[in-house]
């Protein structure tokens, strides 16, 4: 079965290939061809099959000969992560692919996962710096990058608002200026939580996310002030100065990020599992039950990301790209029904989560996954091998 | 992630519930009917066969009952009839490697590192486990659906809405669906594995409306097998009808082309009710009225006045308005049923009871004449005062899959619309 499975999974890769028209000649076969590097890791060894591997897609066969459970990374010189697979079992293969640039890596193992891990030096060789991607793609992630500087930009202004009738005191100004300053950071959330432990935990999480003896800061400790404890002192005014100078590092850094076309697509798919984790339960904003607003920009951020790589992705797969547009329509038409009275469908204007009764929160569900699941294969459906 | 081994603390996780709380009878009959090669597996974890998927009927209704169960409702949610169909396909051709022991589509490992894998996984590396997928179809799949789907003309007479019976006290959360699939496997993750990964195909096509998983069958097709127990602590299906009984299956079981829709000629109808037993209350009750109320005694499950459990029921040496007396078919004009029901314990209530109970499946092949019959009958059962029916359906099931062209539901939808 195994063998089957293998064979039908490289048929694709390599059609994929052709169509992404990389300049790559990949074999058929998974095993053996020289973008292959076989890596046998044991408790104080890590071998590799060869040290030198044409620039562009490869593939590291990882078998864990060990005793312990192991990881295996692929570094940059400067040992920034190309990328890994943890918990490779005793016993067990793994495979983890990679598009590399001409140039020095070092692949790692680490026994036990733990330590800096037995170092093996490689090279990829080749003229060109890098694969060539479709130029589309590139196109796309220009384009996204732009939308999620933008967002950052334009998402200071109304924090602004937000953080200034925060120090005024004045509880009701706050409270309506909550929901709008959060738009732009919902929308390309994906992107700020790739800094790690830098930005994300700072502005945007929740009680129960603290780690340890972790201070609260950023939007949801503000939100609990506004609607929980209606009061608004010291400490809460100089927590909305923290938020503005947490969001404005994040507007410093967030151009900066990597952005691939898998990123953006798996973006694209967090957002919703953002969507249906957090606002779909009501847990998000559970003082200020503003979830229909974050849920509406995590939804409009991931149709963002999904329509710059649609001409790819309808090319390699037309039936999702069908799929994709229904149910994106059919998610926006659902949330339409929740919109205040009279509230026009440009604005972020939505009736209070807890008003929304638990027949509608399954049909909202219903709606996430039927957009989620297929928004899961558009990373496939742009991938270049 | 990609681990091919089998992840026990989730599997002992599920199957604690049947081997913890089957009150021990159950879960210690099943584990010694199930460990013939000598595992040492939970009970029903590892015995293996397939069983096979295609044939004139569904399997699920008359092959032997497995252990477990994970029974699941759907909602339609396309008007799309290619693309309902599309679905249909879809999920026969992933039932079709589910109950071989193969996992979905291209796997749960070794594709594209990029892209979520076609399979769950959590079945990985485990045996078969005589895992059946049963599909049928609502009454509202016609009624929502009929004209769109082009089978308004098709829904079958026996297809009714069941009457209101006395004692009724449905939650419509729990009640009705426009399809259903019932899983049942002797391992609990392969049952789960299976509604799972049906789910994950016919989302944007379907929903779930509601589910129930289920440890301990209830009664049997096999009656050389012992007679399982339910969890009022008494035998249960002595008089099932046995997988082996060609001439009753015939007879009270399979529908024939004659009686009803031809789509139906081989298929089967299938009542689904969540029945919440008192548990507490049951427990005080005296020995002597529990077996008055049933009319078999606890300990052999022999009818009353007779020694042995095969015994042939004298029914008016019953009480009457004991359930079996109520229930058997010469008090209802010879209605029968082949019952396929499962022990279900949803953790407690609010209360601090055990919400628990009989998941009970019935097929038969005609509703109006098998499980109404009886259920009206049973409007003054002593047994009402301990159980309280809380989930209600009623499926058209299908004939079965003849080969690997043929999906579910082809004698429904094969016709141009």
């Amino acid at each position: 079965m195994r063998a089957v499975r293998l064979s039908v999974t490289t048929a694709i890769a390599t059609a994929a290939a052709l169509a992404a028209v990389t300049g790559c000649t990949e074999k058929g076969s998974s095993a053996g061809g020289d973008r292959v590097v076989n890596v046998t890791a044991t408790d104080d060894k890590c071998e590799v099959s060869k040290k030198e591997f044409p620039a562009g897609h490869v593939e590291l066969a990882i078998e864990n000969k060990g005793s312990k459970v192991t990881e295996v990374y692929i570094l940059f010189p400067d040992d920034r992560i190309v990328t890994e697979r943890e918990n490779i079992g005793p016993g067990t293969k793994q495979t983890v692919t990679a598009e590399v640039k001409a140039g020095d890596y070092t692949i790692a193992c680490k026994p036990g996962m733990k330590g800096d891990g037995i170092r093996q030096t490689v090279k990829a060789t080749g003229k060109g710096t890098v694969a060539k991607r479709d130029p589309r793609l590139d196109k796309a992630v220009a384009a996204y990058r732009e939308y999620v500087q933008e967002q950052a930009d334009e998402t200071l202004p109304p924090a602004e608002t937000f953080t200034k009738a925060v120090k005024d005191g004045d509880l009701e100004a706050a409270k309506k200026a909550y929901a709008p300053s959060r738009i732009g950071w919902e929308r390309t959330e994906p992107v700020a939580e790739s800094f790690g432990d830098d930005i994300d935990p700072k502005v945007d999480l929740r009680e129960d996310g603290l780690k340890g003896d972790q201070k609260w800061t950023g939007w949801h400790r503000l939100e609990k002030a506004l609607w929980q404890d209606k009061k608004i002192g010291a400490e809460e005014k100089a927590l909305a100065d923290q938020l503005i100078t947490d969001l404005k590092e994040w507007q410093n850094r967030v151009g900066k990020a990597e952005i691939t076309p898998t990123s953006m697509a798996n973006g694209a798919k967090e957002l919703l599992d953002e969507v249906a984790t957090g606002k779909v339960t009501g847990e998000e904003e559970r003082y200020s039950h503003t979830d229909l607003v974050d849920f509406k920009a995590n939804v409009e951020g991931a149709q963002k990301a999904y329509d710059l790589l649609k001409p790819v992705a309808k090319e390699n797969e037309p039936a999702l790209v069908t799929e994709l547009d229904k149910q994106f329509a059919a998610l926006d038409t659902l949330l339409d029904k929740y919109r205040a009275d009279g509230a026009k469908t440009d604005q972020y204007d939505f009736i209070s989560y807890d008003k929304v009764g638990e027949g509608d929160r399954k049909e909202l569900s219903d709606g996430v996954n039927a957009l989620a699941e297929p928004l899961s294969k558009l990373a496939a459906a742009v991938v270049t091998k | 992630m990609t681990d091919t081994s089998q992840s026990p603390s989730r599997r002992a996780l599920i199957g604690w519930g049947g081997a913890g709380l089957a009150l021990g009878a159950v879960a210690a009959g099943s584990a010694v009917a199930m460990t013939r090669d000598g595992d040492s597996a939970p009970a029903g974890a590892a015995t293996g066969a397939a069983i096979a998927f295609h044939g004139d009927h569904q399997a699920g209704i008359a092959t032997p009952v497995q252990d477990r169960l994970h029974f699941a409702a759907f909602d339609v949610k396309t008007d799309d009839r290619a693309e309902f169909i599309q679905m249909l396909k879809d999920w026969t051709a992933a039932a079709r490697r589910m109950t071989a022991g193969q996992a979905v589509g291209e796997g749960a490992f070794g594709g594209l590192a990029e892209a979520p894998p076609d399979d769950t996984g959590e079945a990985l590396g485990l045996k078969p486990s005589r895992l059946t997928l049963t599909i049928g179809f609502g009454p509202s799949l016609f009624e929502k659906y009929g004209e769109a789907f082009g089978i308004a003309d098709a829904r079958p007479e026996a297809l009714v809405e069941l009457p209101k019976f006395a004692g009724d006290n449905l939650d419509k959360n729990r009640s009705g669906g426009d399809l259903c699939i019932q899983a049942c496997a002797d391992d609990p993750q392969v049952a789960v594995h299976a509604i799972r990964n049906l789910a994950r195909i016919g989302f944007g096509k379907v929903v779930i409306k509601w589910s129930q998983l289920g440890f301990g069958k209830t009664s049997s097709t096999t009656p050389d097998e012992q007679t399982p127990r339910n969890l009022m602590g008494f035998k249960d299906g002595t008089r099932n009808i046995a997988g082996t009984e060609t001439d009753r299956l015939k007879k009270f079981v399979w529908v024939d082309g004659k009686e009803g829709p031809e789509w139906m000629a081989g298929g089967s109808y299938l009542v689904a009710r969540r029945i919440r037993m008192h548990i507490e209350t049951w427990d005080r009750t005296s020995l002597q009225e529990q077996e008055d109320i049933i009319g078999r005694d606890k300990g052999e499950g022999a009818p009353v006045g007779k020694a042995k459990e095969r015994d042939e029921p004298f029914l008016k040496a019953m009480l009457p308005d004991a359930h079996v007396r109520l229930a058997h078919p010469a008090s209802n004009d010879g209605a029968t049923i082949l019952r396929r029901g499962y022990s279900f314990t949803d953790g407690t209530d609010g209360l601090g009871r055990l919400d628990a109970g009989l998941f009970f499946l019935a097929y038969q092949k005609d509703p109006r004449t098998g499980f109404v019959r009886i259920q009206r009958n049973l409007a003054i059962d002593s047994l009402n005062e301990y159980i309280q029916h809380v989930g209600s359906a009623l499926f058209a099931v299908p004939p079965g899959v003849r080969d690997k062209d043929d999906w579910w539901g082809s004698t429904l939808f094969s016709k141009e619309a």
